[in-house]
């Protein structure tokens, strides 16, 4: 038996209020949110935050293999996945791939993972955008999934693969050439009328492999490219409506090719015991995935949960949101830039760097960053801590200032200065807590200098949970 | 092993300093030329006679031959120093101290810097080693913010009420500057204009930290028995301590930013040096690191000038003003003489050096003048947690 072995999400925490949209940019916008990520968050950082997530849910489990599905890489050439296998800390033989460009990657990713003879974490994240005022600003999201897949040898399989079924078809309905910073559009309905096709076909050769009729899937959610071909396809495929489940585009957006793992993820949150779940994925042709949940979902916890997640966003300010997506770009502080970080050096501090790991000297003492005279590692990526003191600097170069930053003690030793992140200047106070984020601080003749944020520990954040208390 | 200093040993008979502020018309080369002409006139002697020579600049040069080119020594030792914001009380040090080994009979200290050519706001550093990318980038202003409200929460001081001591300090040393031709600002400030400043690092205003500045100063240092062949009233050094810190403050939980420890530590070497015992009394003067507000708030009970948690009320007091108990910074400190970094920690010394011979005009006259003789300069680089710090103690007395 293969299927699913855990499951972890990201969701960026600002969300763009589509009604803010129209005042700026003259149309466009609509109603409900969107998600945003960070001027500090890319593909890789909230693929590593999902992925974190899925691990903690599992920790017997040691993924052989990595795959990352994105469309908006921060790398090509270089490997992304690479920088989530190091954040991870995973083992140096397990080989880290990604499958980039399309939304339908990851899918690609995810049969890989599943054919594969090892434990996989297959990993899909997203930043969606156009241009101001378009269609897919508004309709798009940013956020990111993990799923580790196996067998029952690899740990207790949550939900077991039952059926999956492809069609494929060339057809050109949204497309974009290397470089260019939007996709286009062909009209709606020749999309919708392909994708209906290609949908149905393969929800029928999935039931059928899988000896079942529509009427005894429990849940199902729709995925894809063309929102109107989802709203198609999942009336047609003959389940029940209150079976199928929110597509999420009121609240988080369409995240692309995190999107299939998300709606997957959210709906394993709900699922019980002994149910048939359908996810249907359009994305240049249709995948059909059949899992039925295990007795093991019953007691499986999930650290954050999507409806928490959702719950737990804060504004961003429509012109703030363009100067992250790099479309209004705004004056910087009158202060050097960064330099690039050197590769020889951050190469010798791989664990440090990409996965805070500090070191404990012989009296328990803990160093951040390592001290070259220790000899033992201390993990420190789970630690939450409390803010000692702290500062709002409206000086220094950041890509988004102000910066606001504080001195962190950490539950069980070790202190570190760090700047925050998801964090108003006003929300910070001496003693409240905050938990780690891997971020991308900024970027220097291309290269992304990758490492650690803190942020406030907030209803539906990692760090809600019991905070080691061995102080 | 211990550290036993050289009181009395190595006097200074000669200073120089330059004007400081927006030298638009200077390089460190003319800066440098200026100060330390003055400091050659000022002992009566000429740049052939001094032995060797320490540099102190953080950013505007590398090597001896920064100074032995504009000065054009001929064969001479320079060296080059630098120790963060710290570096010219080092050239200083070095000075002394090879003086007092009986390596050369006259030595001088110059410190530079010039800052304004960056096209930057503040202070941007000398270049940096490549890094791994992990290092924070945040402005030594927003570090020494981070002092603030561990201070007012620990000593139970309402944010709103430290926010006027610390505009108190400001206006204290800006009231000194503007009755200093050669600082860089000399304009009184009112705690009130202070208070009303926009914020721009935590709860500190543009107007809390130290301007940006160039400058340079210089001093000539002789054997003990020598000084008065140059000058009738030298300035005898009683004590050189400098401390570079580990950083554990920046690593280490118990610490929690209303100190300095690596100044308490110097603190007391300088003091035992020197054989001074109550600072606050047996002081004339102190020429301390006001590089932001929060900073000369800790370093008055760092350095032991009054008891832990009570410097803010000392500060509203007066304690430190001109006319206080134990006059700080009464040249007006790096408020208003601005930090080019190198500069500063002879320019301190500068102060004493005309204070203690009574060379500071009348309406800027330490209140102690006459009843004490001793002057210390601090001198730190660095941050919270993770600094260097220099006190130098002299006296124009021996014994």
């Amino acid at each position: 038996m293969r299927g699913i072995l855990s499951w972890g999400t990201y969701l960026p925490y600002r969300r763009l209020d589509r009604s803010t949209i129209a005042a700026v940019a003259g149309t466009g916008g609509g109603k409900g949110t969107r998600t945003a990520a960070s001027y500090d968050e890319d593909a890789t950082t909230m693929g590593v935050e999902a992925a974190r997530v899925a691990l903690r849910s599992a920790p017997e489990v040691e993924p052989g293999a990595v795959w990352f599905a994105t469309v908006s890489p921060p790398y090509l050439d270089k490997t992304n996945a690479t920088a989530i296998h190091a954040a991870l800390r995973l083992p140096r033989t397990a080989p880290a791939y990604d499958a980039v460009g399309a939304v339908h990657s990851a899918l690609g990713a995810l049969r890989a993972g599943v054919d594969g003879a090892a434990p996989a974490l297959v990993v899909a994240s997203d930043l969606r955008g156009g241009l101001p005022g378009g269609p897919d600003e508004a309709a798009g999201g940013d956020g990111a999934a993990a799923l580790v897949v196996g067998g029952d040898d690899d740990g207790p399989v949550l939900a077991e693969l039952v059926a999956w079924s492809s069609t494929t078809e060339e057809f050109v309905d949204r497309w974009r050439t290397p470089g260019d910073s939007r996709s286009k559009l062909w009209e709606e309905r020749f999309g919708e009328n392909h994708y209906s096709g290609l949908g149905i076909e393969a929800w029928e050769d999935a039931l059928k492999q899988a000896g079942v009729v529509a009427d005894q899937v429990d849940h199902l959610v729709v995925a894809g490219t063309h929102e109107r071909a989802v709203n198609a396809v999942a009336k047609k495929t003959g389940v029940a409506a209150d079976r199928v489940g929110d597509t999420l585009a009121s609240t988080v957006g369409n995240t692309g090719a995190a999107h299939p793992a998300l709606l997957l993820a959210s709906t394993l949150e709900k699922a019980g015991p002994n149910q048939l779940v359908a996810l249907i994925a359009l994305a240049d042709g249709a995948d059909v995935l059949l899992f039925r949940t295990t007795d093991a979902i019953a007691s499986h916890r999930t650290t954050r949960t999507v409806a928490d997640q959702i719950a737990a966003g804060g504004p961003i300010a429509y012109g703030k949101y363009l100067a992250w997506r790099g479309v209004l770009p705004v004056e910087p502080p009158r202060r050097p830039e960064p330099g690039r970080p050197s590769s020889s050096a951050a190469a010798r501090a791989t664990d440090w760097k990409y996965a805070f790991v500090g070191s404990e000297a012989g009296d328990g003492t803990v160093h951040l960053p390592p001290a070259p005279l220790d000899t033992d590692t201390r993990p420190m990526a789970d630690a939450a801590g409390s803010i000692v003191t702290y500062t709002v600097d409206r000086l220094a170069y950041s890509p988004s200032p102000p910066i606001v930053f504080a001195v962190v003690d950490f539950d069980g030793g070790g202190r570190l200065p760090i700047e925050l992140t998801d964090t108003d200047p006003d929300e910070v106070t001496i003693g409240a807590r905050v938990e780690m984020t891997f971020r991308r601080l900024y970027t220097a003749d291309g290269i992304h200098n990758y490492f650690w944020k803190a942020r406030l520990v907030r209803a539906g954040g990692a760090g809600a949970e019991a905070p080691t208390t061995d102080k | 092993m211990g550290s036993h200093g050289i009181k009395d040993r190595v006097a200074i008979v000669g200073m120089g300093c330059t004007r400081f502020g927006e030298h638009w018309d200077k390089g460190a080369d003319e800066l440098m030329i200026d100060a330390t002409d003055e400091a050659f006139k000022s002992a009566g002697v000429t740049k052939d006679d001094v032995d060797a020579y320490w540099l102190g600049t953080a950013m505007s040069g590398n090597s001896g031959m920064t100074l032995a080119m504009p000065l054009g020594l001929e064969g001479k030792p320079v060296t080059r120093v630098e120790n963060f914001c710290a570096t010219g009380s080092e050239a200083i040090r070095g000075a002394a101290y090879a003086v007092a080994s009986g390596a050369y009979d006259m030595a001088m200290a110059v410190g530079v810097e010039k800052v304004k050519d960056t096209g930057l706001q503040g202070l941007s550093g000398a270049g940096h080693a490549p890094t791994d990318g992990t290092k924070r980038t945040l402005t030594a202003a927003a570090m020494y913010s981070m002092v603030a409200p561990a201070y007012s929460k620990k000593y139970g001081v309402p944010q709103d009420e430290l926010k006027k001591v610390l505009a108190r300090i400001a206006s204290k040393n800006h009231h000194n500057g503007s009755l200093n031709p050669r600082a860089q600002f000399r304009r009184e400030m009112s705690v009130e204009q202070l208070c009303a400043m926009p914020r721009v690092a935590g709860d500190l205003s543009v107007f809390d930290c130290a301007g940006v500045a160039d400058g340079s100063a210089a001093a000539i240092v002789v054997r003990a028995e020598d000084a008065h062949r140059y000058t009738d009233n030298p300035l005898y050094i009683k004590a050189l301590s400098f401390i570079a810190g580990n950083g554990a403050g920046s690593t280490d939980p118990s610490y929690d930013y209303t100190t300095f420890p690596e100044i308490v530590d110097c603190a007391q070497d300088a003091y035992a040096q020197a054989g001074v015992t109550d600072p606050r009394k047996q002081l004339a003067m102190a020429e301390v690191h006001d590089c932001f507000t929060p900073t000369e708030l800790v370093l008055m009970e760092d350095l032991g000038f009054c008891e832990r948690g009570t410097a803010w009320k000392e500060e509203l007091d007066g304690a430190f003003d001109l006319d206080g108990d134990l006059p700080v910074n009464p040249d007006g400190g790096l408020k208003s003489f601005g930090h080019p970094v190198g500069a500063s920690g002879v320019r301190m010394m500068f102060e004493a050096w005309l204070q203690l011979r009574g060379e500071a005009p009348e309406e800027r006259r330490i209140s102690t003048y006459g009843s004490r003789n001793l002057a210390l300069t601090h001198n730190l680089g660095g941050y919270p947690g993770e600094m260097v710090s220099f006190i130098a103690i002299v006296g124009n007395e021996q014994g």
